[in-house]
């Protein structure tokens, strides 16, 4: 059983690709392996920057042969016949079989397939995955028209067993698998022979190239780990830094370097970020004082003067970027101290929010409003949430957040504070953005989650308003997320919101600020429709303002302000999609869901969920699948009903009538019922209303076991088909039920 | 030749001369304001179609965002790019970046030299490739691209290029702190100039002109000529009345995009265009770009044949 190695030297491949690649290269090869009938026992992929490497153990030599048995033609049939099918076989006459079949007898054919050696398939195979290999992105190069994602400059492909190592023969691009490689570039650059991977990997070590990430990751950790402990120090965890940087280099070189003194006052999060992103550089932290007081880099080369040039090197360029971070917050804190976050915001009306829905600053006054009405339902001020909301989106105006913008909300915070504003207005900045996404954390502070709904409804209604609503798998604005946002912020913190109301109510804020929607009134009736034409989307919000300034006669407002609020509406069903995808990962079905939605206050979402984790909870019980059924019965007898007779019945069901003693005993359970269901209803306590109804089932399994609604008696019918619609309406009240599936 | 360079003016000689003998057609800059070596239709044009190329020049660059009035010591509305342009890319290209590295007296053994992945657009050109940016101990000291489009054209085969910002890699080299620090030519000259000597009192100049004296009307209206002027020598038929010849006046219309893109960046730093603007603006460019492009591959030197 021979092992199989595989190298694909190229120029740098990008790190972020490295690990997916190797990951696809095992795939590739070991599923065409499979494919053409070898069999193998394991195989580990590896990566650096400069190769992927595959080594495949325990591959069979070759595949086996196979057997085809193949049905002729009968034997009586035309001599031509045959001769077809000896020549599509390959086959003699004698070596053909004759069988009995049902009607006579018939030839059949039996073709061997040789096996076909490892060499000849991993040849194959490897060429296949190398021409469709899946790198995002890939590149030609000179003058062919290979696609690698940097040029491939050789391959060795072996295999190796007791008797020795041979190079598989195989041929890309006029590049030759070889059983060649070689190390590091600048302290291993010589080629040397490979005969297995044992001996790869040790003669890469030799050249300094360490093969496994994992081992190139775990020398830097702990490397910088105690360069840093030495000190008394501490290194910040930076998972994925440390994965990206273990793919920028072949022989890990760890070195610490400080920080100036001068750029120690800056914030934590700036110095990490600047270094970060820039550099690549670890930040190591004074434990006693939490601040940021040195840097790690690592370096690809070991050098002569222990890598003091390049810790120099590195050092100055840092020194560069931190004057910059340093020259930027200084000015940010000058300009917030002299005028405020209010000065530093601006610039705001400057920037586009959406060619449709104005400028950033005209946003920033929506959400002011809204979350100004939003403050009393989430028990924050409403001065304070305005406030908030004016300065939270001010530092996308700061020069910090213009260099480094994953700060934004972050510097907000920090500016705020320096103006000297309240800690919830300052947590405001930085929280308004949450949750940023299904497992973002939710801000619970008052005003942080009025200005976070504020921001999110209003990029909702104005994106509805302008019909721009995500489509399949589009939604470049991130609505869904938006929407989930609201989801969560609402749910989380337990508000009673209705959300119609409160879009409705800020759809005619919207209206004023689209496209400073007032030049509508100069429009003469006349040209309304050329400018209409030229501006469709202004068509609805128009007719919505020139309705409200009671200006423009021939265009009716009321039609206007309907087609705007149904906006309102259709927004809601796209909550309730999301709140269906969000509740699903959480184990209440879609059927559930829907039978809530049907009720009134659905736009209370977490009214909703109460109801819809009430009733998920009640169909799970016996009790609840039973009386469903029940219900469904009443519900479908009672409809059929009411369709034939032509009426309706919905009152005046009397107990003087009750026949059966399940009847009797059916009004009783449900006069003892509704008492208690409307007490629970009434605090919207939906869970005792369910255990109430629960009581019913019983009675109404007994009622339809014993009773006959449609009788001949049309006196005694009409009283149980009321008697049903009181079944009807009781078990509806929670919920309806007949949305429930199953 | 490991010793040490001692001014601006040897790294860029040492560089001429690197590439010289590796076979590179040594040019000029070209006599146009552009924002970068790219815009030279030495590389522009030249990376497309089928003709072997390979070409070093040193290109001045204009950036009129970038203009700090001198003060900045690594900011310039004007400075110098080093570009190497290959057809096809060789294998070695990698190795012969380094010995130039090494040929301006980076000694490569002492020094952390890495290629980290940088995809290179350019959307005013409609070009793109794949690459990296080449870090000296944490700096970036050059860019390295396989050219993979260029006005909207494939290129077969592929251009390797090289673009070294000149300023930044000389201060490095050179232990320069601020840019108009830097010996210009060599300290020990009888009249020895630094950058500073040459460049601080025009970094002034340009970078008050650029944001505040500009007149942008004039800039529109330019804008509008170049672009129209572009179209309409593209639109001249193939043969040339006076000389009967094929004449494809691919080059001229080419200046007028690289005005347009000019004026472009000049607008830009007079902060007239809004950010939606700004695409339409690039777009336009791009169009102009793409056209000549077009132009280009239907001549001799854009690999038609005949």
């Amino acid at each position: 059983m021979p092992d199989l190695l595989i190298e694909l030297f190229s120029e740098e491949i990008p790190a972020r690709m490295q690990a997916r690649a190797a990951e696809d290269l095992k795939r590739m090869v070991t599923d065409g392996l499979v494919e053409a009938g070898l069999t193998y026992a394991s195989a580990g992929a590896f990566h650096t920057p400069r190769r992927l490497a595959l080594s495949v153990e325990g591959l069979s030599e070759a595949s086996r042969d196979t057997v085809e048995e193949r049905k002729g033609p009968r034997n009586d049939a035309p001599e031509k016949a045959l001769e077809g099918f000896l020549r599509s076989t390959g086959l003699t006459k004698e070596q053909l079989e004759i069988r009995d079949e049902k009607k006579g007898q018939a030839y059949f054919a039996k073709i061997t397939h040789k096996g076909r050696p490892a060499e000849e398939i991993v040849a194959e195979v490897l060429e296949g995955a190398i021409r469709n290999f899946p790198w995002p992105k890939s590149m030609r190069w000179g003058a062919g028209d290979l696609r690698w994602v940097r040029p491939l400059h050789s391959i060795l492909c072996l295999l190796s067993d007791e008797q020795g190592a041979r190079v598989v023969p195989m041929q890309i691009d006029g590049i030759a698998a070889g059983d060649v490689t070689r190390g590091h570039r600048f302290m291993g650059p010589d080629e040397f022979t490979v005969s297995s991977f044992e001996d790869y990997e040790a003669k890469l070590k030799r050249g300094c190239v360490l093969l496994r990430a994992e081992e190139r990751a775990e020398t830097i950790w702990s490397e910088a780990s105690s360069q840093a402990f030495a000190q008394g120090l501490e290194l910040v965890e930076d998972r994925g830094l440390l994965d990206e940087v273990a793919g920028l280099v072949e022989w890990p070189v760890v070195l610490m370097g400080e920080i100036g003194d001068e750029f120690l006052d800056l914030p934590p999060e700036v110095l990490q970020t600047s270094m970060k992103e820039h550099q690549k550089f670890f930040s190591v932290r004074d434990p006693k004082s939490g601040k940021i007081t040195r840097f790690v880099t690592v370096a690809n080369i070991e050098t002569r003067d222990h890598g003091a040039t390049i810790l120099a090197g590195n050092g100055k360029v840092l020194a560069a970027r931190l004057s910059d971070a340093k020259f930027f917050w200084e000015n940010d804190l000058r300009v917030v101290k002299e005028g405020g976050l209010e000065a530093m915001g601006e610039g705001l009306s400057n920037v586009t929010f959406h060619n449709r829905l104005g400028s950033q600053s005209d946003r920033v006054a929506r959400i002011a409003a809204l979350a100004r009405e939003i403050a009393p339902q989430v028990s924050a001020e409403a001065d304070e949430a305005e406030r908030a909301a004016k300065v939270a989106k001010a530092d996308l105006r700061s020069e910090m957040v213009g260099e480094f913008p994953e700060l934004q909300g972050l510097m907000g915070r920090y500016y705020a504070e320096a103006q000297g504003l309240s800690p919830a207005i300052a947590a405001a900045a930085q929280e308004h953005y949450q949750p940023l996404g299904p497992s973002d954390a939710v801000p619970s502070a008052p005003v942080s989650v009025a200005v976070a709904l504020a921001d999110k409804l209003d990029t909702l209604a104005g994106f509805w308003a302008i019909d721009e609503k995500p489509t399949g798998s589009k939604d470049p604005f991130a609505l869904r997320r938006a929407a989930l946002g609201v989801i969560r912020l609402v749910l989380s913190n337990g508000l009673r919101l209705s959300l119609v109301q409160a879009i409705k109510d800020h759809l005619k804020v919207l209206a004023e600020h689209i496209d400073n929607a007032p030049h509508v009134h100069d429009v003469p009736d006349f040209e309304l429709e050329s400018y209409y034409d030229e501006r469709p989307w202004l068509r609805k919000v128009g007719n919505f303002v020139s309705g409200l300034g009671d200006i423009g006669e021939g265009h009716s407002a009321v039609e206007g302000w309907d087609e705007l609020l149904e906006e309102a509406d259709d927004l809601l069903s796209f909550f309730h999609d999301r709140l269906k995808v969000h509740l699903r990962a959480e184990g209440i079905p879609h059927d559930v869901i829907d039978a809530c939605i049907a009720m009134p206050g659905n736009d209370d979402l977490t009214l909703l969920v109460a109801r819809a984790e009430a009733l998920a909870g009640f169909l799970k019980t016996e009790d609840g699948e039973n009386l469903t059924q029940g219900f469904k019965r009443a519900n479908n007898i009672l409809t059929q009903a009411e369709e034939k007779d032509g009426v309706e019945y919905s009152f005046g069901a009397d107990a003087k009538f009750a026949e059966a003693s399940e009847e009797k005993a059916l009004f009783a359970a449900l006069d003892g019922a509704q008492p208690k269901i409307d007490a629970a209803m009434a605090s919207e306590d939906f869970a005792s209303a369910m255990a109430a109804m629960a009581s019913l089932r019983a009675p109404i399994d007994a009622f339809f076991e014993a009773v006959q609604v449609n009788t001949e008696n049309q006196v005694l019918r009409r009283n149980r088909l009321n008697l049903l619609s009181r079944i009807r309406t009781t078990c509806g009240s929670v919920a309806d039920l007949s949305k429930i599936e199953g | 030749m490991t010793d040490a360079p001692r001014s601006f003016q040897e790294i860029i000689l040492r560089l001429q001369s690197y590439w010289a003998t590796k076979g590179c057609a040594v040019l000029q800059p070209y006599d146009m304001e552009v924002g970068a070596g790219t815009f030279h239709p030495a590389t522009t044009l030249r990376a497309l179609g089928a003709n072997p190329w390979a070409a070093a020049y040193v290109q001045p660059s204009r950036r009129p965002t970038d203009g700090r009035y001198g003060e900045n010591p690594n900011r310039l509305q004007h400075y110098y790019q080093y570009q190497v342009i290959i057809k096809p890319s060789p294998k070695d290209l990698q190795d012969l970046y380094l010995g130039s590295l090494r040929a301006i007296g980076i000694d490569t053994s002492l020094h952390d030299i890495r290629f980290v992945e940088d995809d290179w657009e350019s959307p005013t050109l409609g070009a793109w490739g794949l690459g990296w940016e080449v870090w000296c101990d944490g700096m970036e000291v050059s860019q390295f691209t396989y050219f993979q489009q260029v006005g909207g054209h494939d290129c077969r085969p592929v251009s390797g290029e090289l673009t070294y910002g000149l300023e930044r890699l000389a201060m490095y080299v050179l232990g320069v702190d601020h840019v108009m620090e830097m010996p210009f030519n060599d300290p020990d000259a009888p009249i020895a100039l630094s950058y500073g000597d040459v460049f601080r009192q025009t970094e002034e100049e340009y970078s008050r002109h650029n944001f505040d004296t500009a007149t942008t009307e004039m800039l529109l209206r330019h804008f509008e000529d170049a672009e129209a002027e572009c179209a309409k020598i593209l639109s001249q038929p193939a043969e040339d009345p006076r000389t009967g010849k094929r004449i494809v006046m691919a080059h001229p219309a080419y200046d007028q995009a690289i005005k347009a893109s000019h004026l472009f960046n000049l607008l830009d730093a007079r902060g007239v265009i809004s950010v939606t603007e700004r695409q339409a603006y690039i777009g336009r460019v791009r169009a102009l770009a793409k056209a000549c492009a077009d132009a280009f591959v239907t001549t001799e030197a854009g690999g038609a044949t005949a």
